[in-house]
């Protein structure tokens, strides 16, 4: 990064670096492979699955398997698809992401600038949520979902993700806001504005790169749980459950290629996120450690 | 009642003290500098008039009006910070208009004012930049021009120059006195840097342990320090503090000081009633250019004492010659004219301007009054 020209060392020679990128394409081969099976297997009929090589090109190319996983394919007793499951995910992971993110970014704020006693206790608290099993919490949570008469719905499992996702994204954002300069608050608050003005147009607009970093884990992680999924989704649940229930049926004949493409549109909403926002996750990571 | 009054203002944080009763009163347009080494509390007493720090007891008053506990932004005040504090994300004119904006002024008022102080600091051609697109220089006057646009009755700087190189350290003093005299503002200002102080201010107050050592004009602070603190802080080099006995002679008396040589020398003192400490150990305080040569002593001093001692080093700076000799048992800096022509080892006839001369009790290290 730091140095100006595509130019090498004086001490990097050629035999070095035919090694780097044969270890590189390597690792890439290595990588690419599941995703090229998945692909090319989505998109050949069953037969040519069942009958033959699982490592190559189709042979009939069509795009029934994804027609079905996304709308026909017999999820548990119902043949819906996969469509009102992916549906639910994002209901439920938009507002989840939306919501912690947001708390995130104000217990931040609250943390550094707004010091008060006992306030390391309470981070101290928020980041001990992070390391609380999964498991752990399922009864409990249940219960407490049961009192509030949001068991088995979408704004039951957003409040299980908000308060699961408080603890990271409040991590995230007070270290973040403990590198901002407190004197820029001072002036702001001589310069007459209130609390959440200042966490407004001061704070917020320079939150950028820890804000790509939170959104991206936050998505990722809810978007990928099953076990709340599965616990606590009901009738509503999301894509990671459904697409259990269609690759693990029983009944039927195994219907690889729709289940390759299942898999992939399960997988799709993340990889979107990391590559539209992955530049800028390097960067936030890097935030604090390098002043730009 | 001034216009700006501090009362008996101490500041606790949990059981430790940080500042111990302050009580200074500033005028209106006068220029106060609190200086003070590192931790001396200048800060923590500019943060409790500003409102950013809450006062643990006594009075600050704005105007005739109590302000403990008033909001920084209703108090009418500005601020400049050490680190300028600019809104990174801001353009230099919504930087120095946010805080008009805040209280609601409609814009084409802020839009004047804008113009009236980026004219005034001459930074019209930088208004449409980021404040990470400006030099050091540049931050510096877009902060003050932060603090002019809101017209405060009260304005405090946190050690403002402290960020920038020497030689344009020395310009923005110099820009900051001129608008001073210009605007005729009142204002409070932090520094660690005492030749700050003595260039900028009116008055000053001398801060050590979060006591107020000494509160006057900077002559008052350098002609007749409070105690050894004050003396030795203020001026560069420092005062030569060193211990010497009163003698009488002929009804006169005398401070006795060991030369170089171990020889007793007797120095003649100005003030009549230095007579009252007959017999006792004193600490005699003389500043580095009230020892010269004798071609180069005060012509107005009533009492220039011939002195003859050995020099230790000399140190050529240009426009002095500095010279160290040993004095009283310890080393002590005189400060001779450029061209004088002295040399290491040689002895020297100095002459010592004791009008200027101050004693202090060695017990409580105050200085004794004439
Ligand atoms: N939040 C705090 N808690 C406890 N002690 C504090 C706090 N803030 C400041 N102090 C103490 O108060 C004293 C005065 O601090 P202050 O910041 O006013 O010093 P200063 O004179 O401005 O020094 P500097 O020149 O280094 O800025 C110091 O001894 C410091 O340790
Ligand atoms: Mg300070």
């Amino acid at each position: 990064m730091a140095v100006a020209e595509q130019d090498t060392a004086v001490r990097t020679g050629g035999i070095t670096r035919a090694f780097i990128y044969g270890i590189l394409l390597l690792f890439m081969f290595f990588y690419l492979m599941p995703l090229f099976v998945m692909i090319a297997n989505s998109l050949k009929p069953l037969a040519e699955i069942t009958g033959g090589n699982m490592m190559a090109l189709p042979d009939t190319w069509t795009a029934e398997p994804w027609r079905q996983a996304w709308s026909s394919a017999q999820i548990g007793v119902e043949p819906t698809g996969l469509k009102p499951y992916f549906i639910n995910s994002i209901l439920m992971v938009v507002p989840s992401v939306a919501i912690s993110t947001v708390l995130g970014a104000l217990n931040g704020y609250v943390l550094t600038k707004w010091s008060f006693r006992g306030d390391k206790i309470i981070f101290g608290l928020l980041l001990f949520s992070c390391f609380i099993p999964f498991q752990i919490v399922l009864i409990p949570m249940a219960t407490v979902l049961g009192k509030l008469g949001l068991a088995g719905s979408i704004p039951g499992l957003i409040l299980v993700h908000v308060v699961y996702g408080i603890g990271f994204s409040t991590l995230y954002y007070r270290n973040y806001y403990a590198a901002f300069p407190t004197e820029l608050v001072r002036a702001a608050m001589i310069d007459g504005a209130g609390f959440f003005r200042i966490f407004w147009r001061i704070m917020l607009p320079v939150s950028g790169p820890i804000t790509v970093v939170c959104v991206i884990w936050q998505f990722t992680n809810i978007w990928n749980d099953f076990l709340f999924g599965a616990s606590f989704g009901g009738q509503t649940q999301p894509m990671t459950v459904a697409l259990n229930n269609l690759v693990q049926s029983s009944t039927g004949v195994k219907e690889y290629n729709v289940h390759f493409a299942g898999a992939i549109l399960a997988a799709l909403p993340t990889l979107l996120v990391y590559i539209v926002a992955g530049r800028y996750f390097v960067r936030g990571l890097m935030a604090g450690s390098v002043k730009g | 009642m001034g216009f700006l009054d501090i009362q008996n203002v101490t500041k606790s944080y949990g059981s430790v003290e940080v500042l111990h009763r302050v009580d200074i009163e500033v005028q209106e347009g006068e220029f106060l500098v609190l200086v003070g080494p590192s931790g001396c509390g200048k800060s923590t007493l500019l943060n409790m008039i500003a409102g950013l720090e809450s006062i643990t007891s006594g009075d600050i008053s704005i105007k005739g009006r109590v302000v403990n506990g008033v909001h920084p932004s209703k108090r009418n005040i500005a601020m400049v910070f050490q680190s300028y504090a600019l809104y990174p994300n801001m353009t230099v004119g919504q930087n120095m208009t946010f805080g008009l904006e805040m209280h609601g002024t409609p814009k084409a008022e802020r839009d004047r004012a804008l113009k009236d102080v980026a004219k005034l600091l001459q930074i019209e051609n930088l208004l449409d930049r980021k404040p990470g697109q400006l030099s050091g220089g540049q931050r510096q006057r877009v902060a003050m021009g932060r603090a002019l646009v809101r017209d405060p009755d009260v304005f405090l700087f946190d050690e403002p120059l402290s960020n920038l190189d020497a030689k344009l350290r020395v310009d923005m003093r110099t820009e900051i006195k001129k608008l001073h005299e210009k605007l005729k503002t009142t204002i409070v200002y932090v520094t660690h840097d005492q030749i700050e102080a003595m260039t900028l201010s009116t008055r000053i107050a001398v801060m050590y342990q979060g006591y107020v050592q000494q509160l006057g004009t900077p002559k008052e602070i350098y002609d007749t320090p409070a105690n050894v603190y004050v003396a030795t802080f203020m001026g560069s080099p420092a005062m030569n503090v060193l211990p010497a006995k009163v003698v009488m002679h002929e009804g006169v008396p005398y401070a006795q000081i060991k030369d170089a040589g171990g020889v007793e020398k007797l120095l003649k003192f100005s003030q009549a009633n230095m007579s009252d400490w007959s017999g006792k150990e004193i600490l005699l305080g003389i500043r580095p250019e009230s020892i010269t040569d004798p071609d180069g002593a005060d012509r107005n001093s009533n009492n220039i004492v011939p002195f003859r001692n050995r020099i230790g080093v000399t140190e050529p700076a240009g426009a002095d010659t500095f010279v160290t000799m040993e004095l009283g048992g310890i080393d002590i800096v005189a400060r001779m004219r450029a061209d004088a022509n002295v040399g290491a080892g040689q002895e020297f006839d100095f002459a010592i301007n004791m009008d200027k001369a101050v004693a202090f009790d060695p017990k409580t290290e105050e200085r004794i009054k004439p």
